[in-house]
């Protein structure tokens, strides 16, 4: 286990004949959840907002939508989505399909965290706002998003994180990211549990990158107490 | 916009085996909870026993354990044991196993809080009347700690119970991987996963909803 020599069958020749898919593979997770973290930060900011202050209706449809996807899980809703597009003559590529579903699923969160993080900020920012003359979006836009965003900022980077864990399971339907990458690699060489461990590595890299990421975010923006 | 005729005969036609699924993942998800518990109540002393020795290892399991996506993990146990020699584990075992040891770094998580939440005042008071260490824990520590702690559990049996959907990667007959065999048979494509996705939102919300009627019963310190 773990010969790095450079002789055929042993991990370290292999590894670097495999170098390209590894990377590439590297390259899927990362392109993938990169484009879920935007989306799904975007549309849960908007969905979080519209949770908060939106019309009664307009609430009830979106609380239908968030507790309906914390309860199904993300595999489900991956194949949901992969052979369900399909049906409707949108024929995604594999990768489209899982990053719709994965960024469905994270919207879902952010807006729930977003949810929790406006209603923390103190009432009277926003009565304070009225009081100087601004508008609603105003307010939004000046008093009360630039609080709340500080706040949720320990559960958006968890969410991050889950994003990236979550990235895995698209290689069930067949995107190669960097655990089918691996696997494919292993039915090469049966070198299983060295590219497993390979991967482990690699995604405790990116993880941990993220969460130190996460954590100076928080130190610069902690300044904000009550 | 395409025509698309639902047909949900596919789905009375299996609906014994999509139950005995449903079933299997709820068995899944409460024996790797019961285990997880065990892990994480042990991992939770060693990380407050104030031995390095003792903590170290165990915050390193913690952080590796939520770093991981769990599919890796399931994977790596399932097809790494054997290049070990261990191979005495079907695939069913094999995913107990890994979601074991995967709820057991959150569960250390929730009793760790747990057990720092509880009042020295208590800990003191069965001191005085003569308590054993080993009878503070059992009949004045434990018990406290698990009603502090049933809400984050029944998030976690949830949460684990939606994870039991992977297991199906490594062909355990549970929801997922029956709808998929379903799905390929028949290619019902929006009957299948409608009612699948029905099934585990309808189990998720009646855990949430019994356990909450669980901790009203039981939450009698504040």
């Amino acid at each position: 286990m773990l010969d790095f020599s450079m002789t055929p069958g042993a991990f370290g020749f292999e590894a670097w004949q495999s170098r390209w898919s590894i990377l590439s593979g590297v390259g899927v997770t990362m392109a993938s959840s990169g484009l879920t973290i935007v989306f799904a930060t975007i549309l849960g900011i908007l969905f979080g907002v519209a949770l908060t202050y939106g019309w009664w209706w307009l609430r009830l449809v979106i609380r239908l939508y968030v507790d309906v996807m914390r309860g199904i899980p993300v595999l489900v809703l991956i194949l949901f989505t992969y052979y369900g597009l399909a049906l409707f003559g949108i024929n995604v590529p594999a990768f489209w399909a899982g990053v719709i579903a994965l960024s469905g699923f994270a919207t879902a969160h952010i807006a729930e965290t977003l949810r929790g993080a406006v209603q923390s900020v103190p009432q009277g920012q926003m009565e304070a706002g009225k009081a100087i003359g601004l508008r609603f979006a105003q307010r939004l836009r000046y008093v009360i998003l630039p609080q709340a965003v500080r706040r949720m900022l320990p559960p958006w980077v968890n969410t991050c994180l889950e994003i990236v864990k979550g990235t895995t399971l698209l290689s069930v339907i067949g995107v190669v990211e960097l655990l089918l990458a691996s696997q494919q690699i292993m039915a090469r060489n049966y070198l299983i549990v060295d590219f497993y461990l390979l991967a482990t590595v690699l995604y405790l890299v990116i993880n941990f990158t993220i969460a130190q990421i996460g954590g100076v975010l928080e130190r610069r923006f902690s300044y904000l107490r009550y | 916009m395409i025509q698309y005729y639902f047909d949900w005969s596919v789905i009375t036609r299996n609906a014994g085996a999509l139950g005995e699924a449903l079933l299997l993942g709820l068995g899944l998800a409460v024996v790797s909870l019961l285990i997880g518990s065990v892990i994480g109540l042990a991992a939770a002393y060693a990380r407050l026993s104030g031995r390095k020795w003792l903590a170290w290892p165990v915050w390193a399991y913690v952080e590796f354990i939520r770093c991981m996506p769990l599919l890796l993990l399931i994977f790596f146990v399932y097809f790494g044991l054997p290049e070990f020699n261990i191979s005495w584990f079907d695939k069913t075992e094999s995913f107990v196993l890994t979601l074991s040891l995967y709820a057991g770094a959150y569960m250390s998580e929730v009793f760790r809080a747990g057990l720092g939440s509880i009042p020295k005042q208590y800990v003191e008071a069965a001191k005085a009347i003569g308590l054993r260490p080993w009878q503070r824990q059992r009949y004045v520590v434990l018990p406290v700690m698990f009603r502090i702690t049933l809400p984050a559990i029944s998030n976690n049996l949830i949460s684990l119970f939606k994870d039991t959907s992977l297991a199906a990667a490594i062909a355990v007959p549970e929801l997922t991987f029956v709808a998929r065999r379903i799905n390929a048979d028949t290619f019902r494509v929006m009957e299948v996963w409608l009612s699948v996705s029905a099934m585990y939102l309808v189990t998720a919300y009646t855990i949430a909803t019994l356990l909450r009627l669980v901790e009203r019963r039981y939450a009698s310190i504040r």
